[in-house]
């Protein structure tokens, strides 16, 4: 588990009557590069790899054709469970807890805030999947969890400019409706 | 803002998430000490840079990250078709 070596304290960051920006609890990241057959590793992880690009299960999301983010309250017993099937399936798992922080951008223009930084359509992606993309300059992992309720892993050096961003777009567009 | 089709996400997503990286099926010499200085500069630096159809890698960064091809007509800027690393190159004729 990392301990919160972000700068911000989880909670409400920005908030208007459109949408709240928060600061996630720190929790356990680990970033997997896996090729060819994927059974053993399901077996170890206890669930299925999603195999097509921006699906999700459990905690996991598909990246790349062999790359994974694993989100878990205990990393613990992944990294045992899948060092333990190494020799016979060699895997990359990466432990990026501390790399990273996750925003909860909610509310009832939520997608419309992203849409300041996001380039992609955030219609097209599916609630209950996820997209890595670019927001505003930055790469970023988005989860969209309901219609209104998204989620943003953001690399901690990334994140004061995004969050400034998202201040911005949050008294914007609760100006707008005013 | 061009739209471009990644192979591997099999998604059509603005240019923001891409990056250019240069002509397309560029084959490194599996012996470089073997090669002349003017076989050495062609493969490290002379490209075709043709008027029309262009066989071109790009990256999908901000995305799943792979690596890809495409064919792009350097004078419309129109993408005429992008397909996987490793995959032959398509003929011209069956783009048209
Ligand atoms: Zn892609």
């Amino acid at each position: 588990m990392n301990k919160a070596v972000s700068s911000f304290v989880p909670g409400v960051l920005a908030t208007s009557t459109a949408a709240t920006v928060s600061l996630a609890a720190p929790m356990g990241r680990l970033s997997l590069r896996a090729r060819g057959d994927l059974s053993a590793l399901d077996a170890a992880l206890g669930m299925t790899l999603p195999t097509r690009i921006g699906q999700r299960n459990a905690g996991a999301i598909c990246l790349g054709p062999d790359e994974w983010m694993l989100h878990a309250d205990d990393i613990v017993p992944i990294v045992a469970a899948c060092a333990a099937i190494y020799e016979g399936h060699p895997h990359s798992l990466t432990d990026v807890s501390g790399r990273e922080i996750t925003l909860l951008i909610e509310g009832p223009r939520a997608a419309e805030l992203l849409t300041l930084g996001c380039a992609r359509d955030i219609d097209s992606i599916p609630v209950g999947e996820g997209r890595r993309t670019v927001c505003d300059g930055a790469t970023v992992i988005l989860w969209r969890d309901a219609p209104d309720r998204f989620r943003m892993d953001v690399w901690h050096s990334f994140a004061p400019h995004l969050l400034h961003l998202f201040e911005t777009g949050c008294r914007e567009l609760a100006a707008e409706a005013a | 803002m061009l739209l471009i089709h990644c192979p591997y996400c099999d998604e059509t997503l603005p240019e923001a998430e891409f990056t250019y990286a240069g002509e397309a099926h560029i084959v490194r010499p599996l012996d470089p000490s073997a090669q002349t200085d003017e076989q050495w500069e062609t493969f490290m630096f002379i490209r075709r840079n043709p008027k029309g159809p262009h066989y071109e890698r790009w990256r999908h960064l901000h995305g799943c990250a792979r690596y890809f091809n495409a064919v792009r007509d350097t004078v419309t800027d129109k993408f005429l078709t992008t397909y996987k690393a490793g995959e032959p190159r398509p003929d011209l004729e069956s783009l048209k």
